[in-house]
């Protein structure tokens, strides 16, 4: 007796609509048309930061945002006293786990940076449809970022933004993380800074993956800690690579002291031994393997059983 | 000025249907179907996108009376105080459907009136060239020239409807070498100046066609809109190859030779029918092409329209106006001019393909020339097919010799009592004893178009003149004689029958019926249509 294995189908219960039910396939012998030209990073978010739409993210924030991130991140903020120094624009850089990262930072980010906050979205993702992006510009402030090249007309508009008093939030890693470890940063950030002579400001966000990590469509409510890390300038003469690897360095080091604490951390990093973001270098169940670890060898209840 | 997209117009296209093509939009009276074409062995052919209209058209309007085309003097050099203008205009079965406001005609006459007044011109008519088609209302006339202008000309009776009967109103300036008589209105060949007025919507229009024919009667066009020279106009849009346009300029020679000075303004328009955006604009795009916004207006168009009765869905039709733009006009001596025109009207119709098709497939909508604001009867149903469709070519028709034409549409068994009077008659006498058109014309021709209660009908009510159906039929002659057979998909079996046609219920039915004719596996090619496109066919 033979069994035949049959392969598991995605079922896609659209496909078979009729058409116009379900959206036209293209012909094979022609050129499917080029995007919409207000689509993608030609999105144009202008009016998102006008004051009417400022207005309504305000009340977003306080309303909708602020609540619905306590209930399902719980966060806890360290480090908002580092920013104490902090005058005008700045550019806030942080490692992302989880759509949750932008509400979350956008709630805890402190006046008067948060009222004058634009977010950099994947212009691929978030403004792939002229729907898409308006609710993303106006309930996040997002702006296109184009993932695959830093475009000029994305490095423009963000310098552009910067000089008339905006701060942005910015996702070095050019986009969540697909299994918790962080990734390589892009330079577009510290390149930012230095054309427009802004200080960047590391953040580390911890725990969002477990609420919602890529893949999931469900939140689960678990807590986070985001940990604000001194504003990070451009030295003398420094370019823009060196810029990119000391902020990256940074958000590691805020990393290493959301796991342990400050102290440990700081002397880690002093002796060059932060446990570096991207995890080992080894097959994917092992990189997931070793990213539990820490939660394993917790023990699960640390107060005394009565 | 209508929304213009941001990319540069496509121009038409020839596609090879395989399986990844989505269903095919076939236009079906006041509906539509998506039809899905054997792949492999199909091909649709659609229309190039609108080309972009004159930025500033009453510029470019003043610009052509100042500059003319040909031998021609300007305009204004050519009005004097005292003497007579007759400033005649295309009728209601231009354009198709109707356009937005303001109409081409209404600003290219009132650039020629403030010459006019300029000049101390008192002596003004303005008269619908519509030959023997039906008279145009009041709110038609108002659309097409404009309230300033009826307000000032048409109380003082000096804006009116040509009348072809008017035993007054009429002449005859002479004869062709070939005998065809030329007949003209009175009032236009006793002008110093006659300034003619077009929109062209197809390349079968303006030349000699417009003053030859239009401002005349029975008695010239009887020469030419025959079964005869209608089998030999191969195609009527393509006028080097028309015997319908020989004859008419043959007749314009004439025109020509006598004292008439006939200044002519030309317009094209580009075929932005359905427009850029709105609910409409699906019907103008790519199948494939169709964004969710597009799906959901097209699948909330066709449950609307279901819902409706059928006089409800015919006046939301007739309701359209078409956002069509100028793409030029050119203004001076006629052959010159229509040249022009030609040359600009090819650039937005001409799609090149390669060889001709078994069976030729075509949907066909709400509207042809002649029932706007009216219905579409099964005579003009044949004509829209037979005699505009399958004439929309160059070269060779897109169906081979022998081959079949599958045509969708309602065909409903309705004719407006006013408007179509003479074609209830036809449709139920000449019809029920032959379709060939040269034994109609012998047998019934003279005795319709002599008629006193329908000549008294077309001049006095709204209706066309009693000979109109038989041109209708005789437009279709050519496609009769070449095809070997034709199919109605979705018509009223008795009207198609009547017709002479074959009805069936599905588009499949129809290309299995017409295997029988053509042989198996034939070749199918769709006629995307409207907006409207010309195949040139090598």
């Amino acid at each position: 007796m033979t069994f035949e294995l049959k392969r598991p189908q995605i079922k896609k219960p659209l496909a078979k609509l009729p058409f116009p039910l379900r959206a036209p396939s293209t012909p094979l012998s022609v050129e499917p048309l080029p995007a919409d030209e207000n689509t993608g990073a030609n999105y144009d978010t202008e009016w998102a930061r006008s004051p009417g739409a400022r207005a309504f993210r305000g009340a977003l924030t306080t309303a909708v945002m602020k609540p619905a991130m306590t209930m399902l991140a719980s966060p806890t903020v360290k480090g908002l006293d580092r920013l104490d120094s902090l005058d005008g624009p700045a550019i806030f850089a942080a490692n992302h786990h989880s759509h949750l990262d932008t509400p979350l930072l956008i709630t805890t980010i402190p006046e008067p940076w948060r009222s004058e906050l634009v977010v950099g979205g994947a212009a691929d993702y978030f403004f792939s449809s002229r729907a898409k992006g308006a609710v993303a510009a106006l309930t996040l402030a997002a702006f296109p970022v184009e993932r695959d090249s830093t475009g000029r007309k994305t490095v423009d508009l963000a310098a552009e933004m910067l000089d008339e008093g905006w701060s942005i939030l910015i996702y070095p890693e050019g986009g969540r993380s697909p299994d918790g470890w962080g990734q390589p940063f892009r330079r577009g950030a510290a390149y930012l800074s230095k054309r427009c002579d802004v200080p960047v400001v590391p953040i580390h966000v911890e725990g969002t993956g477990r609420i919602l990590r890529k893949g999931r469509k469900l939140p689960n409510p678990s807590t986070s800690k985001i940990t604000f890390g001194a504003p990070v300038k451009a030295n003398e003469g420094e370019r823009t690579a060196s810029l990119s690897e000391r902020l990256e360095a940074s958000v590691a080091e805020l990393a290493d002291e959301a796991t342990t604490d400050w102290w440990t951390a700081r002397q880690r990093a002093h002796a060059g031994t932060t446990p570096p973001m991207h995890g080992p270098n080894a097959g994917a169940w092992r990189r997931v393997w070793a990213l539990d670890q820490d939660r394993r060898n917790k023990p699960k209840r640390t107060w005394p059983r009565l | 000025m209508a929304s213009q997209p941001k990319r540069a117009p496509r121009p038409g296209l020839v596609l090879d249907v395989d399986r990844s093509t989505p269903p095919v939009l076939f236009h079906h009276g006041e509906g539509f179907r998506l039809e899905k074409l054997p792949p492999e062995r199909s091909r649709i052919i659609y229309p190039a996108e609108p080309l972009p209209g004159l930025a500033d058209p009453d510029g470019a309007i003043r610009d052509a009376l100042a500059n003319p085309t040909g031998d021609s003097e300007p305009l204004h050099a050519l009005l004097f105080a005292g003497m007579k203008l007759t400033i005649a205009f295309d009728d209601i079965s231009l354009p198709l459907p109707s356009m937005q406001k303001p109409d081409i005609r209404q600003r290219i006459i009132e650039a020629v009136l403030d010459l006019a007044a300029a000049a101390g011109v008192d002596d003004v008519h303005l008269i619908a060239a519509l030959a023997l088609h039906r008279r145009m209302t009041e709110p038609e006339l108002r659309h097409a020239v404009g309230d300033r202008v009826y307000d000032a000309f048409a109380p003082q009776g000096s804006l009116y409807n040509h009348d072809a009967e008017d035993p007054d109103g009429m002449v005859i300036l002479g004869q062709t070498p070939h005998g065809e008589d030329v007949q003209i209105s009175k009032r236009a060949a006793e002008s110093d100046l006659v300034v003619y007025v077009n929109i062209n919507i197809v390349s079968m229009d303006g030349g000699w066609k417009s003053t030859a024919t239009g401002l005349s009667g029975y008695q010239a066009l009887k020469h030419h809109h025959n079964p005869e020279t209608m089998r030999n106009t191969k195609s009527m849009m393509d006028k080097d190859n028309s015997e319908l346009h020989r004859s008419n300029w043959r007749q314009g020679k004439v025109l020509k030779d006598s004292d008439l000075k006939i200044f002519q303004i030309e317009t094209t328009i580009n075929n932005n029918t359905f427009g850029h955006d709105g609910p409409m604009s699906v019907l103008q795009k790519r199948e494939w092409e169709w964004s969710p916004r597009d799906r959901a207006s097209f699948l909330a168009m066709q449950t609307g329209l279901k819902a409706m009765s059928g006089r409800a869905r015919r006046n939301v039709f007739q309701s359209w106006k078409a956002p069509y733009e100028m793409t030029s006009v050119q203004a001076g001596e006629v052959e010159a001019v229509h040249d022009k025109t030609i040359e600009n009207v090819y650039k937005q119709h001409l799609v090149p393909v390669e060889g001709q098709t078994d069976i030729m497939t075509m949907g066909l909508p709400y509207i042809c020339p002649y029932n706007v604001n009216s219905i579409m009867n099964p005579i003009l149903v044949m004509c829209l097919g037979l005699g505009y469709f399958f004439n929309m070519y160059k070269g060779r028709p897109l169906v081979r010799e022998g081959g079949v034409l599958i045509m969708s549409h309602p065909t409903p068994w309705e004719f407006h009592p006013v408007h179509h009077p003479s074609y209830i008659d036809f449709f139920e006498q000449v019809l029920t004893e032959t379709k060939d058109p040269s034994e109609m014309s012998e047998k019934y021709e003279k005795q319709f178009a002599e008629d006193e209660w329908y000549r008294h009908l077309y001049r006095t009510s709204y209706a066309y003149h009693g000979v109109h159906p038989f041109y209708m039929w005789y437009w279709g002659a050519h496609a009769l004689e070449h095809l070997g057979q034709v199919i109605i998909v979705g018509g009223d079996t008795r009207s198609v029958r009547r017709l002479g046609f074959r009805p069936a219920s599905t588009l499949n039915d129809a290309l299995e019926m017409a295997t029988d004719v053509v042989g198996p596996q034939p070749t199918i090619t769709h006629y995307h249509n409207p907006p409207i496109l010309m195949a040139d066919v090598t």
